[in-house]
């Protein structure tokens, strides 16, 4: 049954559409939960599968959005001693590729630097990282605009040789882009996690001590998942430019690290369907709570649920759900052998 | 002949505490070879040395004629050296089988036999079927020798102690080294699991992997090895066959004069917590 | 030269609040082993304090700030009996999350309550600065500092002369033995926790009235306290003392010789420069393998 529920979901996802029509506020809230979901799934690579709390995330996805967001707007600025760079706008397609290697580069760099070192030492380190970003795409105006905002991104535009071409303008054709970029992006982490490298990444997370005399090399490894997860971040991130096609420096913000922390976490880490489930209840628990409350409220309600979570269900609501679920069929389902718990 | 592995005069401070002073021994190939002394001369802080997990103060650890000066503890298990922990021995979220999978990571290695050169490919474009297939029948074989084949599909971290010893053996047989080091390998047994396990340990050297042995059981260490060492303060006290260290009067000594000083120590304790 | 010098006036004045946002920081990793994530909010709340009891209670300043002192020492105890009290001896990862959590709630809080304009607290000291040579200082910033040493001054005395201290010394070394030769151990994650807090409501109450007070203030503050705290070893108070003065001169010769926008990003370069070239020096402890 679990093995067909990503199936089912997928399904569901893609019908959706068709059952809530063409509602223009509820497409756009499920395109930027998308967005976001996709974003926590990248983060649960290395949170959840590497155990290392990576608080610096949205840089990655930033990166993403504003390299994609330049490549397909151009820009003139000059680096120092007379030399200027000058880039043609290239398609946004083009951006968006080159926004997943930007990330990934990104990705590597921050790998390198920050693995030397654990724990709260590693946390600090990538919060630094992404408020260093942040302040960059503020203070650098020549090429970013600074907080007047890059405007005017153009809408990602697919061809195909010989059957013509579709610019994505539309908030439907949006949601099919998030969706299918988010079903690659599924599929990545699911064939990563079931394979030889997905061992030796939960082996680091577990008993990284142990994992070494095996023979698993830490730094390749962890740093590969950051490659990795920075690169689907950065797809993430150019999704976003181009949907919105408009950013500024507050798509470095914090909190929205720690929304995606809060999908994670809430969701099940080190699960395929924990980042997906936790994304979709919090990217859409505003739609929710929009009429009844004021943002910052919500925030409340969603700094009360994380601590919530971590006291009543710390591994999260898909595995402590399925922990439920089996403790009910072993009820039901006379067994010659009891359960763990009842032997206790 | 020219020894496996060779302790060349190694010391290891920390700050101004002495853990290892100009330590130096050999292991031949095929050799079982005990470890032993009273607690805190420096045993397992020499295995640390000799995997890499720890960087001498001075001297250097050569294994198969390779000086390991400078190489990550991964690089070293490469070699063909594997080393078990004292405490934590196992993945414990993952199932035993799991464990040993984990623990084939070598195995699946480019370049390995049978296996492909791009494995994050493979692993992206689910390609990896037969090497994976190969691997899961190693692990079961692996879980078979060593005695683990019932316990597969449970949890590592929910085994008796014992039994997460013996993950922890299957698992550094895994890497299939030439050269295994046990830490402690028996401590929380019984007498039936030491028995059996004394047995596992004369099979592994029949597989032509030399044993080097850290370990407190003395009726076990007497029976097992071929050759004893002692430490004492971090330094050498004794070498030799077993019968030669049981009534050698330095050994003797060293663990007489722990025990009163660990009399003292504690006497000395319950003095400050009073005042 | 005047400029430098104008400068390093600066750079003590804002490095006296650094300090006490380091080592309150500090104090709680050193000795909880827990990153106070609310270590932002509780500065965000000692400011309002200060606002609230300047403007709405008509106290001066120097009443206000035990005020501000007295409510970070209350909301911190809080925190710590609520929140991390029941999760000792979990992961550092998971106190981790729940005080971010916290801290949302308490940072979002007062956003409600106060709403997003920024608040100014009215100074009761002269407007004309004082003359120090070629540099000149208010008389608030004077103020600032002088209270930002003695409560650093007092600190210390409290860790080094006291019994709380000592046993919070003891906490430090090993909180297992400090609990066998009969150390409270719970009063002193609550006293150190509060201690803490009350250091960064502190730190708030003094800034606030320099700039602004707004419901957003803290979030910058954590990140610098983050940096102070690294730039001095994690747990290290002395370290963190020393990192709020460093971290101020690098933001005032950077602001100053280099570009005003980057003043902000000083702190995080020098967290990665650090971390380049001695990432192993800054453990206060050794890692234990095995």
């Amino acid at each position: 049954m679990s093995r067909l529920l990503p199936f089912a979901l997928l399904a569901a996802l893609a019908a959706l559409p068709l059952a809530l029509g063409t509602n223009p506020y509820l497409l756009n809230a499920l395109i930027v939960t998308g967005i976001l979901t996709i974003g926590a799934m990248s983060l649960n690579l290395l949170l959840g599968f590497t155990g290392q709390l990576s608080l610096g995330h949205i840089a990655f996805f930033g990166i993403g959005a504003y390299v994609s967001a330049l490549t397909s707007l151009g820009f003139d600025v000059e680096i120092g001693f007379g030399y200027r760079v000058v880039h043609e706008p290239w398609p946004a397609a083009v951006g968006f590729l080159l926004a997943v290697v930007a990330a990934g580069l990104s990705g590597y760099l921050i790998g390198r630097l920050s693995f030397r070192v654990r724990g709260a030492y590693f946390v600090l380190v990538t919060i630094s990282f992404a408020e260093v970003v942040r302040l960059v795409a503020l203070n650098w105006v020549e090429l970013t605009q600074g907080p007047l905002a890059l405007t005017n991104i153009p809408a990602i535009t697919l061809g195909l040789p010989g059957l013509g071409t579709w610019t994505l303008r539309t908030k439907l054709q949006n949601y099919y882009l998030v969706l299918g970029v988010g079903t690659l992006c599924w599929l990545v982490v699911a064939s990563l996690v079931g394979s030889r490298f997905g061992r030796a990444m939960r082996g680091l997370k577990e008993n990284e001590s142990l994992a070494l005399s095996v023979g698993i090399n830490a730094t390749r490894t962890l740093t590969v998942a950051a490659v990795i997860s920075a690169a689907m971040a950065g797809a993430a991130g150019s999704l976003y430019a181009h949907y919105l096609r408009i950013i500024d420096p507050d798509v470095f913000l914090f909190s929205t690290t720690v929304s995606m922390v809060i999908m994670v976490v809430a969701g099940g880490k080190g699960t395929l369907m924990g980042p997906v489930i936790g994304g979709l209840i919090f990217g859409l628990l505003p739609v929710a709570l929009r009429p009844v409350m004021a943002p910052e409220a919500q925030w409340i309600v969603y700094g009360l649920v994380l601590i919530v979570i971590l006291f009543v269900m710390p591994r999260g609501i898909v595995p402590g759900l399925a922990a439920l679920l089996a403790r009910r069929s072993a009820r039901a389902v006379p067994v010659l052998e009891a359960s763990p718990e009842v032997q206790r | 002949m020219s020894p496996i592995l060779s302790v060349d005069h190694v010391g290891v401070r920390f700050g101004g505490l002495v853990a290892i002073a100009d330590l130096h021994f050999d292991v031949h190939a095929g050799e079982i070879v005990s470890l032993i002394g009273p607690n805190g001369a420096g045993k397992t802080t020499a295995f640390n040395v000799m995997t890499g997990f720890l960087k001498p103060s001075q001297g250097e650890v050569r294994f198969r004629g390779t000086g390991l000066k400078g190489l990550q503890p991964h690089e070293i298990t490469r070699l063909g050296l594997a080393r078990t922990f004292q405490r934590t021995s196992v993945f414990p979220d993952d199932t035993v089988f799991d464990n040993v999978m984990i623990g084939l990571h070598r195995r699946g290695a480019s370049g390995a036999a049978g296996t492909s050169r791009t494995p994050l490919l493979d692993a992206l474009l689910g390609r990896a079927g037969a090497s994976e297939r190969a691997l899961r029948a190693r692990a079961a074989a692996l879980l078979d020798w060593t005695g683990l084949g019932g316990r597969a599909q449970e949890k590592a971290g929910s085994l008796a102690y014992g039994e997460q010893r013996l993950v922890g053996v299957a698992l550094a047989l895994a890497t299939e080294p030439a050269m295994l080091l046990l830490d402690e390998p028996v401590s929380g047994m019984n007498a039936s699991e030491t028995r059996v396990f004394v047995r596992l340990i004369r099979q592994i050297r029949e597989r032509g992997i030399t044993i080097l042995l850290v370990e407190h059981d003395m009726p076990m260490v007497m029976e097992v090895s071929d050759r004893i060492v002692v430490l004492n303060y971090g330094r050498l006290i004794a070498e030799g066959p077993p019968e030669a260290i049981r009534s050698d009067p330095a050994v003797i000594e060293a663990y007489l004069g722990q025990g009163s000083a660990a009399r003292r120590a504690a006497a000395e304790v319950r003095e400050a917590a009073h005042a | 030269m005047e400029q430098l010098i104008q400068h390093l006036v600066n750079t003590l004045i804002l490095g006296g609040t650094y300090a006490l946002l380091g080592i309150g920081l500090t104090l709680i990793f050193g000795i909880m082993n827990v990153v106070n994530f609310t270590h932002g909010a509780l500065y965000t709340v000692g400011a309002y304090l200060t606002y609230l009891a300047v403007a709405a209670l008509g106290l001066d300043l120097f009443l206000a700030l035990p005020v501000a002192i007295l409510g970070g020492l209350l909301l911190g105890a809080l925190i710590e009996v609520v929140l991390l009290r029941p999760l000792r001896g979990q992961d550092i990862d998971t106190t981790m999350l729940v005080m971010i959590g916290a801290g949302i709630v308490l940072q979002s809080g007062t956003l409600w309550i106060f709403g997003g304009v920024a608040k100014a607290v009215p100074s009761p000291f002269p407007e004309a600065p004082l003359q120090i040579g070629p540099a000149s200082v208010s008389w608030l910033r004077l103020f600032v500092l002088g209270a930002a040493l003695l409560l650093i001054g007092l600190t210390y005395a409290l860790i080094n002369r006291t019994k709380l201290g000592l046993a919070m010394r003891a906490a430090f070394q090993d909180s297992d033995t400090a609990a066998l030769m009969g150390v409270n151990v719970r009063v002193i994650y609550t006293a150190t926790f509060a201690m803490g807090s009350a250091l960064a409501a502190a730190a708030g109450a003094l800034l606030g009235p320099v700039y602004v007070v707004h419901p957003q203030m803290g979030g910058l503050a954590e990140l610098k306290a983050f940096a102070i705290v690294i730039l001095g070893g994690l747990g290290n108070v002395t370290g963190a003392a020393i990192g709020g003065f460093i971290l101020a001169l690098a933001e005032e010769l950077g602001a100053g010789y280099i570009s005003s926008g980057y003043r902000d990003a000083m702190g995080f370069l020098i967290i990665i420069a650090v971390l380049l070239y001695k990432p192993t020096g800054l453990f206060a402890k050794a890692e234990r393998v095995g």
